[in-house]
C-alpha cells in the first residue's frame, strides 16, 4: 500500500489512521522559523462521516488507504445487503445497511451511483441528487390549498417518509433533494 | 501575475533601500551558491552539481554578511532570494525574498525598535504600537505553561487537553514548537505587531544567550503580525569558539554530510563586531501590506509554475 509523506498529505488523499479511512479536507503546512515543521490538516473519517484535526510531524509518514470511487448501478436488495453493478466490468458488489445509510430510502432499482470502496468492500453509498418516488400514503389532500405552505407526511414507494404540501395524493410522483431529503416538486405522471 | 502586486513589491523594495539609505546601511552583495550548507537542524539546504563539486544554495546569508562585517564593512543590508527545501504552504514558498540586516553596536533591544519602524512604513496600515512579549509569557497567558520547567510529558498533555492529535513521541522542543504554531501563535493579534523573545536557550542558533529568572534564554526575537512570522533576530554571537560548536553540533545532529563553512568560521576568529542581525521574510511583509492570506498572491509565479 502506498504510504505518503507528510507533505504529500494534500486535499482528497485517501490515508489510515488508527484503522480507520480518512479523507484530506484541508491541510497547511506549519513552521517556526528555527523549529519542527508540521503538517496541519483537517481530515474527514470515510466511515462515521466526522471531521477531526490532525497534526503530522513533517517526518512522519503515513499509510495510504485503499479508497476508490466507482460509478455503479444499484440492482436490488433481499432487505439485509443491497447490490450493485459495475456498468462497464459487470462486476457485482453487495453493500450492508452501514454503507448504504440514508441510501436505503432513495433507491427502487437502477440508478446510477457512487459506491465509494474500501479494500474493494463498499464503504459508503452516495445516491443521485434527485430521486423521483411515488407516494404510496398520505392522508387525503386538501384540494386547491396551494398558498398556505402547510406540510403533511407521505409515505414512499421505498418506504421513507417526506413532508410534502397538502395537496398532494396518493399515487402521485415527487422529486426529492436526496441530500437533504426535502421535496422539491410534484412531478407530472 | 497580477500588477498590481508587482507595483507594490517595488514600491516596497523602493522604501526598503530609502529607509537603509537614510540610516547609512550599505547595501550589499553575497554569493547565492556556496561551498558550504546550512547546518541549521530544520532547514534544508538545495545542492547543486557544479564542475567544482557540489554547492548549495544559501537558506540566508548570513555567513557571508558576517564575513564582510569582520571586514570592516561596518552596517549592512541585503535584499535577496533565498531558498529552502521542501517548505511550501500557505505561508511559504520553497524561493522566497529575504531582507537581512546587521547593526554594529546595536542591543537586540534596539534592533526590535528598528524593525517595528521599518515594519510599520511597509505596512502603514499598521497603527497601534507593537507588543514585547518573552517566550514565557506568552506560553503562561495561553496555556498557563511554563516552557522552560515543562518536561515532555507536561508538553504533551498541554497539547492534548489542548485538543491536538498527533502520533508519536517527540522532543521537548518540538513540543513547544507544536503548542507554538497551534496555540500561541493563533492569538496573536491582528492589528499589531508581536515581538516574542527570549527563546528556550537550545534554540538560540548564533545569538547569545542570557540568564533571565534563574533560566538560560537565547536573546533572540521572532516579529509576529497575527500568526504570520515575518521575521528573526539576534544578539550575535560573537565568540569564534562558541560559533564553531554550534554549526559542528548541528551538522553531527542533521548526520548528512552537509559542508560546514569554514569561510565564515576562520573569518570569525578574527573577531566579529559585537552586533545585533535580523532577517525579514519580505513576501510575507508584502501579504500583509495588501491583505492577502496566501503567499501565492503576492509572487509572479509560485513553487508549481515556476
Amino acid at each position: 500500500m502506498a504510504t505518503y509523506g507528510a507533505n504529500d498529505l494534500r486535499v482528497g488523499v485517501k490515508i489510515i489512521i488508527n484503522g480507520d479511512p480518512y479523507t484530506v479536507v484541508e491541510s497547511d503546512f506549519v513552521k517556526p522559523g528555527k523549529g519542527q515543521a508540521f503538517t496541519r490538516a483537517r481530515v474527514r473519517n470515510l466511515k462515521s462521516g466526522r471531521t477531526i484535526e490532525q497534526t503530522f510531524k513533517s517526518t512522519e509518514t503515513v499509510t495510504g488507504a485503499d479508497v476508490e470511487d466507482r460509478d455503479m448501478e444499484y440492482l436490488y436488495t433481499d432487505g439485509s445487503v443491497w447490490t450493485f453493478m459495475d456498468s462497464g466490468s459487470f462486476e457485482q458488489l453487495e453493500a450492508d445497511a452501514t454503507a448504504m445509510a440514508d441510501a436505503v430510502k432513495w433507491l427502487k432499482g437502477n440508478e446510477k451511483c457512487i459506491v465509494t470502496l474500501w479494500n474493494g468492500v463498499p464503504l459508503q453509498v452516495t445516491t443521485p441528487n434527485f430521486a423521483e418516488l411515488k407516494i404510496t400514503q398520505t392522508d387525503p389532500g386538501v384540494r386547491g390549498d396551494t398558498a398556505t405552505g402547510g406540510t403533511k407526511p407521505a409515505t414512499l414507494e421505498t418506504g421513507a417518509v417526506v413532508k410534502v404540501p397538502l395537496y398532494m395524493e396518493e399515487g402521485e410522483i415527487l422529486k426529492i433533494d436526496t441530500r437533504t431529503g426535502e421535496y422539491v416538486s410534484r412531478v407530472k405522471a | 501575475m497580477n500588477l498590481a502586486v508587482l507595483k507594490e513589491r517595488a514600491q516596497l523594495n523602493h522604501q526598503v533601500r530609502v529607509f537603509f539609505a537614510e540610516r547609512d546601511v550599505l547595501e550589499v552583495e553575497t554569493p547565492a551558491l556556496s561551498q558550504a550548507g546550512n547546518t541549521d537542524p530544520f532547514i534544508d539546504s538545495f545542492s547543486v552539481n557544479t564542475a567544482q563539486g557540489l554547492r548549495w544554495l544559501h537558506t540566508s546569508p548570513e555567513y557571508p554578511m558576517k564575513r564582510l562585517l569582520v571586514a570592516g564593512s561596518g552596517d549592512i543590508y541585503q535584499l535577496c532570494k533565498v531558498w529552502r527545501k521542501d517548505e511550501s504552504g500557505r505561508r511559504h514558498n520553497p524561493e522566497f525574498t529575504m531582507l537581512e540586516w546587521y547593526r554594529l553596536g546595536f542591543t537586540y533591544q534596539q534592533l526590535m525598535q528598528e524593525v517595528a519602524e521599518l515594519l510599520h512604513t511597509l505596512i502603514p496600515h499598521l497603527q497601534k504600537p507593537p507588543r514585547f512579549v518573552t517566550y514565557r509569557d506568552a506560553f503562561l497567558e495561553t496555556l498557563h505553561l511554563d516552557p522552560h520547567t515543562a518536561d515532555e510529558a507536561a508538553l504533551a498533555a498541554c497539547t492534548r487537553a489542548n485538543g491536538i492529535n498527533i502520533d508519536g513521541d517527540m522532543p521537548a522542543q518540538a513540543w513547544r514548537d507544536l503548542l507554538l504554531t497551534h496555540c500561541v501563535e493563533t492569538r496573536f493579534p491582528t492589528d499589531r505587531l508581536t515581538f516574542l523573545y527570549h527563546y528556550p536557550a537550545s534554540q538560540s542558533a548564533l545569538a547569545k544567550v542570557r540568564q533571565e529568572n534563574g533560566q538560560w534564554v537565547a536573546e533572540r526575537f521572532e516579529v509576529y503580525l497575527g500568526v504570520l512570522e515575518l521575521g528573526n533576530g539576534y544578539q550575535e554571537q560573537t565568540d569564534a569558539v562558541r560559533n564553531r560548536q554550534i554549526l559542528q553540533q548541528d551538522a553531527q545532529t542533521r548526520g548528512d554530510g552537509i559542508a560546514v563553512d569554514e569561510h565564515f568560521l576562520v573569518a570569525l576568529e578574527q573577531g566579529l563586531p559585537e552586533c545585533a542581525g535580523v532577517a525579514i521574510g519580505i513576501d510575507r511583509v508584502l501579504m500583509c501590506r495588501m491583505q492577502v492570506n496566501d503567499l501565492k498572491q503576492v509572487i509572479a509565479f509560485s513553487w508549481e509554475v515556476a
